[in-house]
């Protein structure tokens, strides 16, 4: 089975999280997409370490985890903090720079 | 013998195609439901299902240590932070429907058609070779030494830098999570000051009474002087009124058992 299959799997993710990263609101949903545009480049890596014969993907694919991981910590952190000041996990609501 | 090698390779093969449908589908639905649905807990759970199904892809590319990972720490760690804070920011905060910019919509559904396209189209052109990992794996003895190897060997510098990241972001969160009591913290004794200084019934109330023939909750309890003690029943059945009367007698007999004389007779709760 040729990896082109995986590869472009890979890419149909990445641009649903794409998308949803552009049309959701909530905070949360927002980082839900984030994390499925990263899970779909790991795909991608994981695909051309074998198309590599080289573990070196696999590897990276590890380090894209690990830095996810601690996003998401921060992330969501974030969110709690400005969901305790505004009352409210939406993206627009966050505005009081703009007037 | 080679006969037998290209056959089993061909089942190997149509096993991976097998599972890369099924999963691949999957993976992809979860994602669809993940934009489409919402709620932000169903949200959670499709991209769950996205995770499992992608843990499931690495494993039959030969990623068998990156499949558990996957598990472990997306669809076990990742997910559940996910989930505690929804739960914290409150389950029901579901998207309004409402596009703040007119018509971002149908142009995000453009712009990633076209990117979708893009990227389809390069890879479509593309040869890409199948060495596969076997033979990486085999150097080291398998696939999880071979990336363990990696790690503490090639890539340590990295590895360790890692670990500052982590850190960072832990102690990054709990500074932001952090809250600051702006009062001082109310201890037992403030409470139960606060408790006495409001007036009400300090305690628990009085459970309700029990009898020879009836213990239900709309019997009330008597005090030490024979009184109905009307606050051994639920407010509701109070405010209802069906509250089960108790025989004044009873009172009495009690006031003569308690001086010592007599015997309980004849009078008994209706």
């Amino acid at each position: 089975m040729t990896p082109n299959y995986y590869i472009v799997l890979s890419a149909l993710l990445f641009t649903i999280g794409a998308v949803g990263v552009l049309v959701r609101r909530n905070a949360i949903v927002l980082f839900m997409c984030v994390e499925l545009m990263l899970n779909a480049t790991n795909l991608a890596l994981v695909t051309f370490a074998r198309v590599h014969g080289n573990l070196s993907g696999q590897v990276m694919a590890f380090f894209v985890m690990v830095v996810a991981a601690a996003e998401v910590v921060v992330g969501l952190a974030i969110i709690v903090t400005i969901f305790r000041s505004r009352r409210s996990a939406s993206v627009d609501e966050a505005s009081l720079l703009k007037y | 013998m080679t006969g037998l090698a290209t056959v089993m390779l061909s089942v190997i093969d149509s096993g991976e195609q097998i599972t890369f449908w099924i999963c691949g589908s999957l993976a992809l639905i979860g994602a669809l439901g993940m934009v489409l649905s919402r709620k932000a807990v169903h949200s959670a759970l499709w991209i769950a299902m996205t995770m499992i199904n992608l843990a499931c892809l690495y494993m039959a590319q030969g990623a068998l240590f990156l499949g558990m990972v996957q598990i472990i720490v997306y669809t076990g760690a990742v997910m559940m932070l996910f989930l505690f804070v929804l739960m914290l920011v409150g389950v029901d905060s579901s998207d309004s429907v409402v596009e703040t910019i007119r018509g971002q919509r149908l142009a995000a559904g453009l712009a990633g058609l076209a990117f979708a396209l893009m990227l389809i189209a390069v890879v479509s052109r593309v040869t890409l070779g199948d060495v596969g990992t076997q033979g990486a794996d085999a150097v080291y003895g398998g696939n999880m030494q071979g990336i363990a190897a990696l790690i503490f060997g090639k890539y340590l510098l990295a590895f360790e830098v890692t670990s500052a990241l982590l850190i960072t972001a832990a102690i990054g969160a709990m500074i932001l999570a952090h809250r600051e009591h702006i009062e001082p913290k109310k201890e037992q004794k403030d409470l139960s000051k606060e408790r006495f200084l409001s007036g009400e019934h300090p305690g628990s109330l009085p459970p309700p009474g029990v009898y020879a023939r009836h213990n239900a909750v709309d019997t009330p309890a008597l005090l030490p002087d024979g009184t109905l003690a009307e606050n051994s029943v639920p407010a509701s059945l109070r405010a209802r009124g069906s509250i089960r009367t108790v025989d004044r007698a009873l009172g009495d007999e009690v006031h003569e058992l308690a001086a010592g004389d007599g015997s309980l007779e004849g009078e008994e709760l209706r």
